[in-house]
């Protein structure tokens, strides 16, 4: 029964992708499109949606063009093909899940002892350092949309500045659990924000903020709070790794 | 000869020659310290190479987090007497 249910539900998904597919004018067939002549340059002149919008975009003047990013990989990584973005971080989280799996599964964990002592002074100046790094982690997640970097970059120095502190000091442990929260939280606010763009407007992941001048802190809609929620995903996940890393079972 | 070219081949000859003994060097450890060398270098290939992006995320995994996960491993693996 509950086999026959499977499978009649997987024959309902199937004919109702295909389905939908046929009947859709913005999907052509198989072959009638030529790729090459709209895919590239278009990202670039940002008018893949309307190809007879042939206006410059000039930084800082620009305003409301059709992907707000001044940089073109987080146009086209976090706007256009924001999609492939969701499933990126779905492929750190499951290794993530899996490192935690084999190594973080004991109920008491210490961590690796370090075969030296940290003086005073590493102490200090590694916090002090943590602080720098952690702030060029926030820089970079929050700029994602202006300058080279992004969510990824920052998310990961976010958790060097972590490893940092594991390094140089051999009482430190990091509150895992809040870490874990945080990524949950920031996982599914992601997804939420796509839905909420379905719900708005008519796709997944739909841009749905008013884009603003190319060049502001505060422009290109939704593109800042994508890549902060990355930012802190990435950071705490990557975090969790480190940490399952530098501990181990207490053994009796 | 520009400059650009310059340091574009001085950077590529650097980057094999530094593979080379990464992977040549008898200890371990040395290995993994010039394939941090190695990220290091690589990011200056990379924004030569106008990947300023990938050259970010260069830096911060393959010489930052990815150095520190070998150089832990090694440091967890015990030695043995090789009889």
């Amino acid at each position: 029964m509950k086999n026959l249910l499977a499978f009649l539900l997987t024959i309902g998904l199937g004919v109702l992708i295909i389905f939908s597919l046929s009947s859709n004018t913005l999907f052509p067939a198989f072959g009638s499109v030529d790729v090459s002549d709209r895919v590239s340059n278009s990202y670039i002149d940002k008018n893949v949606l309307d190809p007879a919008n042939t206006e410059t975009i000039i930084f800082g003047e620009t305003t409301d063009p059709e992907s707000g990013a001044a940089n073109i990989v987080t146009s086209i990584v976090v706007d256009y093909r924001s999609f492939d973005t969701l499933g990126e971080v779905t492929v750190l989280f499951i290794s993530a899940l899996g490192v935690a799996l084999l190594l973080g599964s004991a109920p008491k964990q210490k961590r690796l002892a370090l075969n030296f002592k940290p003086n005073f002074m590493l102490r200090v100046g590694s916090r002090a350092l943590f602080g720098i790094i952690l702030m060029t982690g926030v820089y970079v997640t929050l700029h994602g949309h202006l300058t080279p970097g992004g969510g990824f970059p920052g998310g990961a120095m976010i958790a060097s500045s972590i490893l940092l502190l594991y390094l140089a000091d051999d009482q430190f442990r990091a509150k895992i659990k809040g870490f874990k929260t945080l990524e949950s939280i920031a996982g599914s606010l992601y997804v939420i924000l796509g839905l909420l763009g379905l719900v708005v407007g008519t796709y997944f992941l739909q841009n749905f903020l008013p884009n603003g001048t190319v060049g502001d802190l505060l422009s290109s809609g939704i593109i800042p709070i994508v890549y902060i929620l990355i930012g802190l995903k990435v950071g705490s996940e990557i975090s969790g790794v480190i940490d399952n890393f530098l501990t181990e079972e207490e053994t009796i | 000869m520009t400059l650009f070219d310059v340091v574009s081949i001085v950077v590529s000859v650097l980057l094999l020659v530094i593979g080379f003994i990464a992977i040549n060097s008898k200890k371990l450890i040395k290995g993994v310290i010039f394939l941090s060398a190695l990220s290091m270098l690589s990011v200056v290939a990379f924004v030569l190479l106008k990947a300023p992006d990938v050259g970010l995320t260069e830096a911060v995994i393959g010489s930052g987090l990815v150095t520190s996960l070998f150089i832990f491993t090694l440091l967890s693996v015990k030695k043995e007497e090789v009889k």
